[in-house]
């Protein structure tokens, strides 16, 4: 790895861990079952921008594209399923407060 | 992006949340054209900022609406909580900084000639795509599921 791919890096390196600590003190802090998905969905893009990143300084773009694509498409579903079961917990409890989840059996 | 991120955790409202989720999305597609990777870009801005806000506002927009009691006292509540994240950036930010790393990775030639990503995920990576049309499909059955149980609730 050059000197300057290297740089590189670490300049996104830095931004992308402050998107994944802003995701991850949302998931750790937040009450709100939506804002949690939030949350987790900005950890999701501080990895795939990491990936992209990683195949531009190695050279290996076609394969860290084709990784990127499959994590897009598990990060969509994974969505999708948290919004429904967000949607479901708001029905039974009539809150999307974490919180007032007690009524769970088991 | 981290002010939209930002944005997106700090928002009042769960709206702007997912605006702000989107805005990062759109800007991460720009990095990802600009760093050679176009139809990863393709995939973030149709499918990241496109239809995870739509999922994002629909599941909002089925949702009740808070009092003006209710909002007041939830956003002192989370002003309280969500104070520290921007310490926590400036903490990290801190850190990040003093942290010296040594330029001695040493990365791999690249020994395979595929450059094309549709060669690459077609007959390199066939396994993600078998899996990821199982995801899909498993995906779609669960949400089918939870809309269909709803439905059943309203009889």
């Amino acid at each position: 790895m050059s000197g300057e791919s290297f740089q590189l890096f670490l300049t996104f390196g830095f931004f992308i861990v402050l998107t994944f600590v802003c995701g991850l003190y949302c998931i750790v802090v937040t009450r709100n079952l939506i804002r949690a998905i939030v949350g987790l969905e900005l950890l999701i893009k501080a990895a795939t921008l990491l990936m992209i990143v990683v195949g531009y300084v190695t050279g290996r773009t076609a394969l860290t594209q084709a990784m990127v694509i499959t994590i897009i498409v598990i990060e969509v579903v994974v969505t999708a399923t948290a919004a429904g079961i967000a949607l479901r917990v708001f029905r039974h409890n009539e809150s999307l407060d974490v919180r007032k989840l007690n009524r769970l059996k088991g | 992006m981290v002010v939209a991120a930002l944005w997106a955790v700090m928002g009042r409202s769960l709206l702007k949340a997912t605006i702000g989720l989107a805005v990062t999305s759109a800007i991460i597609t720009i990095l990802m054209f600009r760093l050679g990777s176009p139809l990863a870009a393709v995939f973030e801005l149709s499918v990241c900022t496109g239809l995870i806000t739509v999922v994002f506002v629909s599941t909002i927009s089925l949702t009740k609406p808070l009092t003006n009691k209710e909002v007041i006292a939830q956003s002192k509540e989370r002003n309280k909580r969500f104070g520290y994240l921007p310490i926590a950036m400036i903490v990290t930010s801190i850190v990040l900084t003093l942290i010296k790393i040594k330029h001695n990775i040493a990365v791999p030639p690249v020994t395979d000639a595929i450059t094309d990503v549709r060669q690459m995920m077609w007959n390199v990576r066939q396994l993600d795509m078998f899996g990821q049309i199982i995801v899909i499909i498993i995906g779609a059955l669960g949400v089918v599921i939870l809309f269909e149980e709803r439905r059943r609730d309203e009889w």
